[in-house]
């Protein structure tokens, strides 16, 4: 009862005062805005990157070779040619975490199709190849085991290369030539878009692994090893049982390193979470900081109040208030504060990240705890920031409040 | 008189303490005050007497000596008690009025019944209504203070005094910012008061307002110097504005 009695002084109290109160707020409304503003495009910006690593398809593990070692000058990392399809092939027939797996060749090549040219990058892997990196296809079909064993010399193509290729004609069925070599078209992928590092990722063909390596590039070995766990639990012993035979493989003792190294794609994704969770944190701690001025405000303007009420406290006194309830007067003053400016504050937040996403077109997301988040933030403000200027008020001397002019 | 007094005071004593000088306000104090008394409490600036008004009214502690209210050791009391106490069983009236300028009339005078814990609204504006009614102004009760005249803002005040049913009535120089006419009308509402059983304790210097008393306690120098009963006791009639 009492309480209600309160707020209802406290709401009247900024009434009284309206442009100050509202500058008061306006500080908390802009800190509320911006760090609900910011945390939509860190929030966003995640998304964006899982949406970038999910593309790289499921439970994906990646075998790149070490260095290679030219008379003891080494390489850089991938250049050595220790990994061959034997790798792959016992890779699938002795690691039960596994449960797709293929050896990928790659080679930049020109391409020609008819008056057209395109300067694009060849894979040759298994069918299985698409199964891994979750690929499906726009149009056409795949190629097969079959054409693996007969290295027959069919491909499907990347958006991006039928795009360039043949601009708006349907390419299958077409036949396209790899350095002079003619090929033909089976099918064409469906866009995945951008990877997490910028490429394209549907600038690019693959034919079967055994046409590319031998027809087109004319080598023995593997560029790298794709391979798929069968859950996501698996991931980490799906990696250790590849280490351990391809260590066995390799014939490496105990105390030599791994002539190779697998990245998978929770590595991948935690070191692209990390990124953007820096970015989200130092986004919203920027944010925060605006707030924290805006609590600054909250508290000024509190301490002017208590001074210019000085007497309204000593009569509050006199008639009965106890130091709790002048506490409470304030305080609550003080939230009703913040609190209003959160609300209005939030509102303008997700007002901004709209505007954001229309006009820059940035993928920006709102999820609910973090318009809860901000919320919260700004009662807190207006407690911590209250609490000192209240507590003056509380403590106040009733006579010589009252004797205050 | 064989009844206990409801406000008793023995050898009470208060100095404050400016840096290092002590200032002794109060040098021992004895005072009886029964039920149903008007007393006056006189004497020059300095005399003590607001001193003495601040303890009674439990603003404030004293350094030494006995208080009891109503028989409650006033000494022994927290801060928050002095508040209930206050709350419960003192009605101040000052010399400014003291309201709020923002509340109206009915919400000065609800005011200590927003302290006291568990009245609800309603009878909340009851008794305040009620009160207003013994003080005559239950027709402004939604104006605000401003609107009033001084002699109607005391008479809010003092309907705020009395609206918690208190002990006694402490009036620190209520007709201090009054005219001599109003001040006699307001003086008139005290006595009507009184005459209802309210226990009044008035603070003032002048003569003739102290003659609306029955008793006069005229202070110096921090202690009583004589106390006396008023002879032709002023009345003011009331229904003159009233």
């Amino acid at each position: 009862m009492r309480y209600i009695s309160i707020l209802r002084v406290a709401y009247r109290a900024l009434g009284q005062n309206k442009l100050r109160s509202f500058l008061t707020m306006l500080g908390i409304i802009i800190g509320v805005a911006a760090v609900i503003a910011m945390l939509a495009i860190g929030h966003g910006a995640r998304d964006a990157v899982q949406a970038q690593i999910a593309s790289l398809g499921t439970n994906v593990l990646i075998v790149f070779p070490g260095a290679a070692n030219q008379g003891g000058v080494r390489m850089e990392a991938g250049t050595a040619q220790r990994l061959t399809e034997d790798d792959a092939t016992a890779i699938r027939r002795y690691c039960p975490a596994v449960q797709y797996v293929t050896p990928v060749v790659r080679t930049g090549a020109q391409v020609v199709a008819g008056a057209q040219n395109w300067r694009t990058v060849v894979y040759g892997a298994y069918p299985e190849y698409f199964i891994i990196r979750d690929w499906s296809l726009e149009r056409g079909q795949l190629f097969t085991e079959t054409d693996l064993r007969g290295a027959t010399k069919v491909c499907v193509i990347g958006r991006t290369v039928a795009t360039q290729l043949f601009g708006d004609a349907d390419p299958v069925g077409q036949t396209i030539r790899i350095r002079n070599i003619p090929f033909k078209v089976l099918g064409v992928l469906a866009p995945k878009g951008q990877n997490a590092f910028g490429q394209d990722q549907d600038d690019l063909i693959v034919a079967p692994f055994s046409t590319v390596q031998k027809r087109l590039m004319g080598v023995t070995h593997a560029n790298t090893i794709l391979a798929s766990a069968r859950s996501v639990s698996e991931i980490r012993e799906a990696e250790a049982q590849i280490t351990q035979l391809l260590r066995d493989r390799h014939r490496l003792t105990p105390n030599e390193e791994n002539d190779f190294t697998i990245r998978t794609q929770v590595d991948i994704a935690n070191a692209a979470d990390a990124t953007s969770r820096t970015m989200a944190m130092l986004l919203a701690s920027i944010a925060g900081i605006s707030l924290i001025v805006g609590g600054i405000g909250v508290m000024n303007i509190m301490l002017v109040s208590v001074t210019e009420r000085t007497r309204e406290i000593g009569i509050r006194m006199a008639v009965g208030a106890r130091e709790v309830d002048i506490m409470a007067q304030f305080l609550i003053e003080a939230v009703v504060l913040s609190v209003s400016g959160g609300l209005i504050g939030i509102v303008l937040g997700v007002f901004v990240s709209r505007t954001l996403t229309r006009l820059q077109g940035w993928p920006v997301s709102l999820p609910p705890e973090a318009i809860a988040l901000a919320f919260l933030f700004a009662v807190a403000v207006g407690v911590f920031f209250g609490w000192y200027p209240a507590r003056k008020a509380a403590r106040l001397n009733p006579i010589e409040a009252l004797r205050y002019e | 008189m064989a009844e206990t007094p409801i406000i008793s005071i023995r050898n009470l004593t208060k100095v404050y303490r400016l840096g290092e000088v002590e200032v002794p306000a109060l040098r021992g104090v004895d005072l009886d005050i029964y039920r149903g008394e008007f007393i006056a409490i006189m004497g020059p600036s300095g005399s003590g007497k607001s001193t003495l008004m601040n303890l009674i009214g439990c603003m404030d502690v004293p350094t030494s000596g006995e208080y009891y209210l109503d028989g409650v050791d006033v000494r022994r009391l927290s801060k928050n008690d002095l508040a209930r106490i206050r709350n419960k069983k003192i009605g101040f009236v000052f010399q400014a009025f003291n309201l709020l300028a923002r509340a109206t009339v009915l919400e000065n005078v609800e005011l200590p019944l927003i302290y006291a814990d568990g009245i609800p609204g309603r009878e909340r504006r009851a008794r305040a209504l009620r009160a207003l009614e013994l003080v005559g102004l239950a027709d402004r009760a939604h104006f605000y203070p401003t609107q009033l005249s001084g002699g109607q803002q005391q008479r809010v005040a003092i309907a705020r005094a009395i609206v918690n049913d208190p002990v006694v009535i402490l009036a620190d120089e209520p007709t201090g910012n009054l005219d001599t006419r109003t001040s006699v009308e307001i003086m008139g509402v005290f006595q009507d008061l009184n005459e209802r059983g309210i226990t009044i304790v008035l603070v003032t210097h002048e003569l003739d307002i102290a003659q609306f008393a029955m008793r006069v306690v005229e202070m110096r120098d921090g202690q009583i110097h004589r106390i006396r009963p008023v002879e032709n006791r002023r009345r003011a009639e009331l229904g003159v504005g009233y």
